[in-house]
């Protein structure tokens, strides 16, 4: 439904946009993930119209959207600070787009009034209406801006960072209600954000930026088992990061003591190796591929524990069963043998090589070629 | 100015606050008000009950002091409604739009502020008489500034113009860019975005402006006998009707005067007031 | 939120209200201000000088710089103390005494003096009880010194009130806990947090001191070397004629004024916001 082909922007001379291409299908619900400057709102506002792109094609529906103006395009927008209209109703705020449409498209006052009362049960806010923003909660005036932006029924949603202005509590339950609100709609939606648990667990797809390029797209399952570049790996979950070194096809991780592990096809040279906490092991009963570490501490995190342990010199963290961390009596000072499942290692130099292969056999390449092509997006229901 | 209320402990008579120096600072500051403020209006009140009802309305009722009232109000609001206008388009200039020289002219903004009265006067009598700079140009189509209501407008315009520039400024820097990009997005034209969007939470901050300019130009004195004219009926302004009546010792007279102008100057800032809250309303502040 | 987006003006209609705007404000408020010191030095610069020598001027200049320098620190204490217990403390009737407070500045300048003049002057209130000791208020130095109480008395307040209110109390909480006296804990906490503010409401409360008029015209008499401050010594050069010297007079008000506007834009800047928003953002 979109299709954005070798985007770039520039502000002041430096590149907000460096080459974006990616395919959005219809219905899709995908997140922009990045860290700020990674382009990602620039991104979304060319979409929308409010930013102007210097080079590189955007097609929407198969029509060329550069140069149509924002309110040509069919869209709906939403920004983090919820952009309301201070000065009217919740209800006047909803109907406006409504009462801008020209003559001949504007609908009678009792069907504007009708639909509005319709969106305010749709975002769960019947009765609200006659409330001015300021009387309004944080989470309640998102969910009028949504109203306000869906009350036009533009083809495609965006929203900037939605939940960024408001509590942790809210933009959490808000979260669920955005997804039950998309599955119910089909809109196609894409939103902006730098909260990773956010975007993996609300998108369709996830498309990941850094630095005015996308590093990877593809569901969330997929980016997080199969990160495309170290940027993807360490942007993503926690990790640890281990320096390596790849000498005929083998990386021995840390100084001494570490384990080694295949190296596949990458190059000799210096790497990083990256292992998640999780994928740490303890006490395993092979001895193949176990090193010895020292714990170093350990924190109770309500049904997990959370040790750092020190392997040869460096301090990694490990997440594990309380239960079996109970069982071994684990504390301070002690030695305790750990096997790692899963490394996955990348090179340092610019092409950013990636292998990996788990203890139970999995393996991956990376860089991962960007999924470009949609979805085939299938809707039960 | 309003003061908002959620500051500090409650005050109760008998209960001591954690913070120090209520009871002297709050004593001195009753105290000095009283002398200084309370004391002297009073009197002016006082002094203007020195005549019955009906001899004040009497005297009020003079072509004289009906005409310096005309031209005292009468120019004040029209200077204000012209500075309203004038002063919106500068403060439109200098928050939206960037441009050399912008910061200059910000600063130049408070030029009316910073000049005494008098030296504003003198300047401006000499800038529109005949023989100015500005009044030189107007002369030979017999257009005359100086001396006559047109001066007393001009000068009008150059100590208002502030206020309103400087009311509607931060409002307009106020303005969410976001809540005008989301207008573009909900399909409204550039005309729909400034009547619907940007212009109903001006209103508000214009009329005070307006309000201010208008109760400045009133009272003013020094910036307009000397371009005034003072001509008895045509270009005397209250003010300087007041003081030939002290000089008169007609203290009575001078003080209906002066509360009859305080008077009328607090119904129309009432009124504007009135328009303002019901505009407020409205829009939900 | 605001955030400040400038674009350059695109179009003729944007670039012509910001070049319309432009050259009206320059046209209007430029103008005035240039032709005092042009007519200031229109005879040249020793004509200048000798108009300052002047001994009017002199003793104008004098009287001035002797009425600013009591009312203004009677006036900064009171504002002072006024901001401390408005800004700090909750109490019934506040907005009645700040409405007190605003008074002095929304009555015409005339009206200021005059009311002076009804109390003291020879008709009035006390005009038989001062006369019977000798003594001369209205007409006399301490007329002027009255009359410019009242007319500068809002400015250090109305300075640092907002500007107390957005600071809090916190701070003075903490001192006074941690066992301070009151007086310190002003000294060293409040002070040192309303410096700047404090500063720009003395120097507005200076500038309206020595540049006021109206109110000074009216108790004053006009009487040469006596009651005579340097705003009535340009009238009374101007309306003799004296075209020089008056400018030359107003030049060093306007320099003044323009001091003023200059260490206002200077503390905007280097303070920022510390000076406080200001009531209104408006100095007189």
């Amino acid at each position: 439904m979109i299709s954005v082909t070798n985007l770039r922007k520039q502000f002041n001379g430096a590149a907000a946009l460096d080459g974006i291409s990616l395919d959005i299908g219809q219905g899709e619900l995908l997140a922009l993930l990045g860290p700020s400057g990674s382009g990602k709102t620039t991104l979304l506002r060319i979409i929308a119209g409010l930013e102007q792109a210097d080079r590189g094609t955007l097609f929407i529906d198969g029509q060329d959207a550069l140069p149509v103006p924002p309110r040509a395009r069919g869209i709906g927008f939403v920004f983090q600070h919820f952009a309301l209209f201070r000065h009217m109703t919740a209800a006047d705020n909803i109907a406006f787009g409504l009462t801008v449409k020209p003559r001949a498209q504007r609908p009678s006052r009792k069907a504007i009034a009708d639909r509005v009362q319709e969106l305010l049960s749709l975002v769960q806010l019947e009765g609200l209406g006659a409330r001015f923003p300021s009387e309004l909660s944080g989470g309640q005036r998102q969910r009028i801006a949504l109203a306000r932006a869906l009350a036009v029924e533009p083809k495609l949603l965006l929203l900037d960072e939605p939940f960024g202005a408001l509590d942790a509590k809210v933009r959490v339950e808000l979260r669920h209600w955005l997804r039950e609100l998309h599955d119910r709609l089909g809109l196609t939606t894409i939103f902006v954000t730098h909260d990773q648990e956010e975007a993996l667990e609300l998108a369709d797809r996830v498309a990941i930026l850094n630095a005015g390029r996308i590093e990877q797209v593809g569901r969330p399952r997929e980016v997080y088992d199969r990160p495309g570049s170290a940027f993807v790996m360490e942007f993503l979950g926690e990790v640890n990061k281990l320096q390596c070194h790849i000498a005929a096809g083998r990386a021995v991780l840390g100084k001494q003591g570490g384990p080694s592990v295949d190296a596949g096809t990458l190059p000799a040279g210096p790497a990083v190796a990256y292992v998640r906490p999780h994928e740490i092991e303890l006490d395993p009963k092979t001895p193949v591929g176990a090193c010895d570490t020292v714990v170093r501490s350990l924190s109770v995190i309500g049904p997990r524990t959370r040790l750092h342990l020190e392997l040869g010199g460096k301090l990694i963290e490990a997440d594990a069963d309380r239960a079996q961390v109970d069982a071994l009596a684990l504390t301070a000072g002690m030695t305790v043998r750990i096997r790692f499942k899963m490394v996955r290692l990348y090179t340092t130099s610019p092409s950013g090589m990636g292998y990996w292969r788990g203890s139970d056999g999995t393996t991956g390449q990376a860089p991962i070629e960007n999924i470009r092509r949609s979805l085939p997006y299938s809707r039960v229901g | 100015m309003t003061v908002s209320a959620n500051e500090g402990s409650s005050f109760r008579f008998g209960r001591r606050d954690a913070l120090p120096g209520f009871s002297p600072t709050l004593g001195l500051t009753l105290f000095y008000l009283a002398l200084l403020v309370l004391l002297p209006l009073s009197a002016l009140v006082v002094s203007a009950s020195g005549m019955r009802w009906h001899q004040a309305l009497a005297y009020l009722a003079t072509p004289r002091v009906i005409s310096a009232f005309r031209v005292s109000f009468g120019i004040s609001l029209a200077a204000a409604l012209i500075n309203g206008v004038a002063g919106l388009l500068v403060a439109w200039a200098l928050v939206r739009y960037e441009f050399p020289g912008r910061r200059i002219l910000d600063g130049i903004v408070d030029l009316p502020f910073a000049l005494p009265t008098a030296v504003a006067g003198i300047s401006l009598a000499t800038l529109y008489g005949d023989t100015g700079w500005i009044g030189g140009l107007f002369a030979p189509f017999g257009i005359e500034i100086a001396y006559t209501r047109l001066g007393i407008f001009v000068a009008l315009l150059f100590v208002g113009l502030p206020y309103v520039i400087r009311t509607v400024q931060p409002v307009l820097a106020e303005l969410e860019v976001e809540a005008q990009e989301a207008a573009l997005t909900l399909g409204a034209t550039s005309r729909q975005i400034f009547r619907r969007v940007l212009w109903p939470p001006l209103v508000p901050a214009l009329l005070t402006g307006i309000a201010m300019a208008f109760a400045r130009g009133v009272g003013e004195y020094g910036s307009m006998i000397f371009i005034a004219g003072n001509r008895p009926g045509l270009s005397e302004i209250v003010p300087l009707l007041i003081v030939v009546k002290l000089e008169e010792f007609d203290y009575a007279g001078a003080s209906v005067l002066a509360v009859a102008m305080l008077f009328a100057s607090a119904l129309i800032l009432l009124a504007i007031n009135l328009l303002q809250s019901w505009e407020r309303r409205r829009h939900g502040g | 939120m605001a955030v400040d987006r400038r674009a350059s003006p695109k179009g003729l209609g944007s670039r012509l209200i910001a070049v319309s705007a432009a050259s009206f404000m320059a046209l209007f408020v430029v103008l005035p201000l240039t032709l005092i010191f042009q007519q200031a030095f229109a005879d040249g610069v020793s004509r200048y000088l000798a108009a300052i020598a002047d001994p009017e001027t002199l003793d104008a200049i004098w009287l001035t710089l002797l009425i600013a320098a009591i009312a203004v620190p009677l006036n900064t204490l009171f504002g002072v103390a006024a901001a401390w217990c408005i800004a700090k403390f909750s109490f019934p009737g506040k907005n009645i005494l700040v409405t007190i407070l605003d008074l002095p500045l929304s009555v015409s300048p005339v009206i200021a003096g005059m009311v002076f003049v009804l109390l003291f002057g020879a008709q009035g209130w006390f005009g038989p009880a001062l006369a019977a000791h000798n003594l001369k208020i209205i007409f006399a130095f301490p007329g002027l010194v009255l009359a410019t109480l009242f007319v500068t008395l809002p400015y250090v307040a109305r300075q640092l009130i907002p500007l107390m209110l957005q600071i809090g109390r916190d701070e003075e909480e903490a001192a006074i806990v941690l066992g301070a006296g009151g007086l310190r804990t002003f000294l060293r906490v409040t002070l040192p947090n309303i410096k700047w503010g404090l500063i720009y409401g003395v120097l507005l409360c200076n500038a309206r001191a020595m540049g006021e008029f109206g109110a000074v015209a009216v108790v004053s008499g006009h009487i040469t070397g006596v009651t005579v401050t340097m705003p009535l010594q340009v009238e009374i050069f101007y309306n003799d004629y004296h075209t020089v010297a008056a400018f030359a007079v107003a030049s060093l008000l306007s320099l003044l004024g323009l001091l003023t506007l200059l260490l206002r834009r200077w503390l905007e800047v280097e303070g920022r916001g510390a000076v406080g928003a200001g009531m209104k953002g408006l100095p007189t």
